[in-house]
């Protein structure tokens, strides 16, 4: 059983492949549908040219040596960053694909190699992250007996992809390699995985090169947009009086940051976001009301359960958002934008769904909509925000305890950066401060593991965000348990003098889990007291400059003199050890129920 | 049995979806089940009419919301072309099962004329040793047969998963002229479940 690919060799006649130089010649020269021998390890790098890639993440081994053999070669026209081990590979691919909206590439050997890239690719899958991911294979003859770093790779990450496919015939790798690009950037992204054995890497085929895929006929990325559901959407937000908009990546990763402004500011309406939503419009949006969840803000948690109409766009109501669900915003009327129609009526039930792509749905609602302003109803969050800032915000940003806080680290970058600055977090304590509190002007500046909550996946995205936003500062903000978990990718910031900018805020915790031991276990403190090397000491090793800062006084020129030198750079903050993130909806609660302390 | 007791919400649904010769695929659409604990009671998979397109017949015992979702999640999968949920109202459906005898009991000691006329059986081989009957019907028709041919020392039986037809189809001929087309029209766009949907929009 084999994949039909005939249907689109057919169109094969447009061939827009950059080939070696000779190859070049020789097609230009018959302008026919002429074909070249090539490897297919060649073959691959073809496409990926054609495809528009710069930079793969990735680390070599036995199986996929002939892919690395032919690399030697594209030196000039692809270039490969040796990551320390392959889970740093897909997530710096991730951080690559997030800042900069195109698809990561990742290269990794069979076996272990392949099964370091799980992590990964669950990750991208929970969020919808683009990416082709292509590890090598024993040879053909070999599958199923058990061979030297031979595993079922197909089927170890299956659950985790949104598409994979084993290639065993290099005649197969040009149509395999458009399909994985097109599944992975179009409709809702996805990770994808090409599982290329040995044999076909080596083998010699006939090339025709290479047509971009732009249809599959078993896969919709996306419908048609049906107006009568826009018209119905528009109606209830007419209507609506205490209207309040949900957004998630979604808006970003359609590219509809400008439409989804349009729309809210026609319409008038609060706004709020998921922690992959950040950054879509600025922080400082005057319609901007604030972060949702378990350690959102007051406002947007507390008024879910008082709005009329809720408009969820991009967004899909994860339990970290919603809260008991049977508590969540039942006196409004709910409609949902999304392109993924497994998402709509998944967790909450809608009223009206209004399934496509955002950046050709809101358009047609901001035509229909009535231009508004909800002051009063705005108000109301500011007010909740003015009781956040009172008894939360302004502790955490401006102590006057002696003990460093997170968010006054967070602080003083914003003042430092103005919210220019790429922010990449890990998971935990670290991550809500610092997604609660970093200014982002700019789309696409907030990295994050939100589904998975993947410790450690903050250093290696760091690396793959620089190369994403190459003009931008790029911050990594860590705790002192993720950093340890992929600290080894200091030696690729190291080998290819990425500017990286690490920030450990360490405070000998893993915090999360300690806060809800002493919030829900009793103070019963099990395995959360965790003891760290000299980070600087660590830095030095890998000819990283770097300080440790303990006091006030010295926070500030310490992030200045991180922030100004030419480089990568790593500050350990020592901030105090038992502080917990607030507000917070405790798990089982309604939104409505959130905690200020 | 006890699950659907249980919980009166629940009831079979058959799923039909039809999808890409690929392989891996059946195993892309067990762990859409097997992930959330459901387990599958009966799945029949092999070629539709049309050539190159698969069709899986899958039994579950769920309440219409699971279903729905599920559903979804399936029809989300790159090579799945299309996915229908039908109750068992909603379709004809057929098991079929054979049944291994030892000849000189069932030769000797039963009216094997009224047995086979009585549940609508065959007799598929007769050989000195042993004598294989077919029937085809729902579980409870194939189950009965069952009781009656222990007595003669029945050797051997098998059953095979359920086919099931759904009454309002139109078959799939037209659809996938549609899933061809470059252009998405309407009509392969559309989600079934979304258009069942029209009365949540009377308000």
């Amino acid at each position: 059983m084999r994949v039909e690919f005939g249907e689109k060799s057919k169109h094969n006649s447009a061939l827009k492949t950059t080939f070696m130089d000779t190859a070049q010649q020789e097609l230009t020269a018959t302008e026919q549908k002429t074909t070249i021998e090539l490897s297919g390890s060649a073959a691959v790098l073809e496409a990926l040219i054609a495809e528009g890639v710069k930079t793969i993440f990735g680390y070599p081994g036995g199986a996929i040596m002939p892919i690395y053999d032919a690399l030697y070669d594209y030196n000039d026209k692809l270039e490969h960053i040796l990551v320390r081990h392959e889970q740093g590979g897909i997530h710096a691919a991730q951080g690559y694909a997030r800042t900069s909206g195109n698809v990561g590439v990742v290269f990794a050997t069979s076996g272990p190699g392949a099964t370091n890239l799980v992590t990964g690719l669950a990750d991208a899958q929970i969020d919808s992250t683009p990416l082709v991911c292509i590890t090598g294979q024993v040879f053909a003859h070999l599958l199923g007996t058990d061979a030297f770093q031979e595993t079922d790779v197909i089927n170890i990450t299956t659950p985790v992809t949104k598409w994979n496919y084993q290639v065993t015939d290099a005649n197969e790798i040009p149509e395999v390699l458009a399909k994985a690009f097109y599944i992975a950037k179009s409709g809702r992204p996805g990770p994808v995985l090409i599982d290329i054995t040995k044999n076909a890497q080596i083998q010699k085929f006939q090339y025709s090169g290479y047509t971009c895929c732009k249809h599959i006929r078993s896969y919709r990325p996306k419908p048609i947009v049906r107006r009568e559901y826009i018209e119905e959407a528009a109606k209830l937000i007419n209507a609506a009086k205490k209207p309040f908009v949900l957004w998630g990546q979604g808006v970003i990763l359609g590219k509809a940051e400008k439409e989804f402004a349009a729309f809210i500011e026609k319409a008038g309406i609060p706004s709020a976001w998921t922690i992959l939503g950040a950054g879509a419009i600025p922080s400082d949006h005057s319609l901007n009301v604030g972060m949702l969840g378990m350690h959102g803000n007051y406002g947007p948690n507390v008024l879910t359960n008082e709005c009329d109409v809720l408009i969820a766009i991009g967004m899909r109501f994860d339990d970290r958002v919603t809260g008991r669900l049977d508590k969540y915003a039942k006196q409004a009327k709910v409609i949902h934008l999304d392109i993924d129609p497994a998402e709509i009526d998944k967790n909450v039930q809608t009223t009206v769904p209004v399934w496509g792509d955002c950046k050709e749905t809101l358009p047609l609602l901001t035509e229909l909509v009535e231009a508004k302003q909800h002051t009063e109803w705005l108000a109301k969050f500011r007010e909740y925000q003015r009781q956040e800032e009172e008894q939360v915000i302004q502790g955490e940003l401006f102590p006057t305890s002696e003990e460093l806080t997170m968010g006054e680290v967070i602080q003083q970058i914003n003042e430092i950066t103005g919210g220019e600055a790429v922010i990449v977090t890990d998971v935990g304590q670290h991550q809500m401060v610092a997604c609660r509190y970093a200014k982002l002007n700019n789309t696409r500046s907030n990295v994050t593991s939100g589904g998975l909550g993947t410790m450690g996946f903050c250093l290696p995205a760091a690396i793959g965000a620089k190369y994403g936003a190459p003009d931008k500062p790029v911050i990594a903000v860590i705790g002192d348990g993720g950093v340890q978990m992929t600290i080894q990718e200091l030696g690729t910031i190291m080998q290819f003098n990425v500017d990286v900018k690490v920030l450990i805020l360490n405070n000998q915790f893993l915090g999360m889990v300690r806060q809800w031991q002493q919030l829900f276990h009793d103070k019963r403190y099990s395995f959360v007291n965790i003891t760290s090397p000299d980070y600087v000491k660590v830095a030095e090793g890998y000819y990283i400059p770097g300080q440790k800062v303990e006091n006030r006084e010295s926070l500030r020129p310490a992030l200045e003199a991180m922030l100004n030198h030419p480089g990568s750079y790593l500050l350990e903050v020592m901030v105090t050890k038992e502080n917990n993130v607030f507000p917070m909806v405790p798990q089982g609660c309604s939104v409505s129920e959130i905690r200020l302390k | 049995m006890t699950d659907h007791i249980l919980n009166p919400e629940k009831q079979e649904y058959n799923i039909t979806v039809y999808t890409e010769n690929q392989i891996g695929l059946l195993t892309r659409i067990a762990i859409i089940f097997s992930r959330r604990k459901i387990n599958i009671e009966s799945l029949n998979t092999s070629p539709s009419e049309i050539e190159s397109i698969h069709r899986f017949n899958i039994v579950i015992t769920e309440s219409e919301g699971v279903v729905r979702k599920v559903c979804r999640q399936i029809e989300k999968q790159v090579e799945v072309l299309k996915v229908y949920y039908n109750t068992n109202e909603d379709v004809i459906w057929q098991e079929m099962a054979l049944y291994k005898v030892p000849t000189d009991q069932i030769a000797e000691k039963a009216l094997v004329e009224r047995l086979l006329r009585e549940n609508g059986a065959r007799v598929v081989v007769i050989r000195h040793d042993y004598t294989v009957f077919e029937t085809t019907g729902h579980r409870e028709e194939t189950d009965a047969l069952i009781l009656k041919l222990q007595p003669f020392g029945l050797i051997e039986f098998v059953r095979s998963a359920r086919v099931a037809i759904i009454k309002h189809s139109e078959g799939f001929n037209r659809k996938l002229r549609e899933f061809e087309s470059m252009e998405p029209g309407h009509e392969p766009g559309e989600n079934e479940y979304l258009d069942k949907r029209d009365k949540v929009f009377t308000m």
